[in-house]
């Protein structure tokens, strides 16, 4: 084996390892989430002057990844924990980068002794990559103590301990409710070395992420659209049920089934290629959530 | 007398590295990697017990791995082998299998001629360990 290195170029190993670019393209697609994102850059950076201790036989212990993502629905917990497994593969933390995201019905069974091997085929299954575990405080269930999920918890902790260079676990869900888990879960609070919150979107965001939706979509607001649209995204707010980025998909969704409708109605006219990319300021103005004095329906299920 | 079954069955046994680049191999091609056991490993006896289920999914070969090391445990003087299935149309078979665990010790086979219509014989091979002793009693 080669004597280790006396000296070593930050950059160069930056560089190699193509980090930068993920990074880059985090900032590029995912709009707002500016401590997120700053988090992530910090994490990075650690890993990397981790790599290049190791390589210069500073220190041996793999460091602890295991991460913790709370925040409200829609607010691109999924997104950026598929952004990091790609971090950690780069820096080759993790071997071959892949996501498995599950949540407590892939991990707890329904009898007795069904549960270990459930857990167990999951985390074979996860092995080399990154774990995601959505909504990771329904694991444990204080009010049923014969609940199963202990069973689950403890395989996991064990494996997060014993197997650190094999995977990486990711929990995530909302903010207080994860707060409650890991406070009766000490366990799993001393195991996790990255807590990251993530921020609701603001309404000028929530716009942004819209545009860019539809642009990934081939439509495009025709410029009423857009005055009518931030009014959409306001009115929206401030309603119940409200998921971030899910549900300006969802209104987005119903603004191209009525924007296709509206064609079809209208299907003797010859059509031009802008005609089937444009939303026009009806196709949202109709909305049941801009509609005047009825904000109480405004549920994700219909609210039309 | 050592078991020449499969691939690499005339080498020395494959190190934990080795196994793990060829199931990795296996992967890289989509093949689901399965591991099964038995203690009567006659040429003849092509299905050998399968250790939990075929790993159809798996992107890593961490959990195979880990897979081999709880079978030896229990089955530790049987042999094991691993072996790669490929599901592709007009495939449909087994394009890779070898042993990674073996007994200490391999009594061999006996070679028994059995004279029928006069001076023909009949030829076939009998595992001394497996004709002496039950199933789990052999190695």
């Amino acid at each position: 084996m080669d004597a280790p290195a006396s000296s070593v170029d930050l950059a160069r190993v930056y560089a190699d390892s193509g980090v930068g670019e993920v990074l880059d393209q985090l900032d590029r697609e995912l709009v707002g989430l500016r401590p997120v994102k700053r988090r992530i850059r910090e994490i990075a950076a650690l890993l990397l002057v981790d790599k290049l201790r190791r390589e210069l036989g500073l220190t041996a212990q793999p460091p602890t990844l295991h991460m913790s993502f709370t925040g409200n629905p829609g607010t691109g917990k999924t997104t950026v924990a598929m952004r990091m497994a790609d971090i950690l593969h780069r820096l080759g933390y993790v071997r071959s980068g892949h996501l498995v995201a599950v949540t407590r019905d892939d991990l707890v069974g329904q009898y007795i002794g069904h549960t270990a091997p459930k857990t167990k085929e999951v985390i074979k299954k996860a092995m080399g990559g990154v774990l995601f575990i959505d909504e990771a405080y329904y694991l444990y269930r204080p009010e049923n103590e014969r609940d199963y999920g202990q069973e689950a918890i403890e395989i996991l902790l064990q494996v997060m301990e014993n197997r650190r260079d094999d995977l990486v676990v990711i929990l995530a869900g909302y903010a207080d409710r994860m707060d409650k888990f890991f406070g009766s879960n000490p366990g799993f609070r001393s195991r996790v070395a990255h807590h990251i919150d993530f921020p609701d979107y603001s309404a000028a965001e929530l716009q942004q992420i819209g545009q860019q939706m539809l642009t990934e979509q081939g439509y495009k607001f025709h410029p009423d659209a857009v005055e009518a649209f931030s009014r959409y995204v306001e009115a929206r707010m401030q309603q119940p049920h409200f998921a971030n980025a899910r549900s300006i998909r969802n209104a987005l969704d119903r603004a191209r089934l009525r924007q296709a409708v509206r064609l079809f109605e209208d299907r003797d006219r010859k059509l031009t290629v802008d005609d089937l990319m444009t939303i026009e300021a009806n196709e949202i103005l109709v909305s049941r959530v801009l509609a005047p004095g009825d904000t109480s329906t405004g549920g994700e299920s219909f609210p039309g | 007398m050592r078991l020449t079954q499969g691939t690499f069955s005339f080498l020395p046994d494959l190190t934990e590295e080795q196994i793990r680049a060829q199931v990795a191999y296996a992967m890289k091609n989509g093949w689901a990697v399965n591991i099964e056991y038995t203690d009567d490993p006659h040429p003849r006896n092509t299905y050998w017990e399968l250790w939990g289920l075929p790993m159809f999914d798996l992107k890593d070969p961490a959990g195979v791995l880990h897979e081999i090391a709880e079978c030896r445990k229990v089955f530790g003087s049987s042999y094991i082998r691993v072996s790669a299935f490929d599901s592709t149309a007009t495939w449909e078979s087994l394009r890779l299998s070898f042993i990674v665990n073996r007994p200490a010790d391999e009594p061999g086979f006996f070679l028994e001629r059995n004279e029928v219509n006069g001076r023909s014989i009949n030829y076939t091979i009998r595992s001394y360990a497996a004709s002496a002793k039950p199933a789990g009693e052999r190695y």
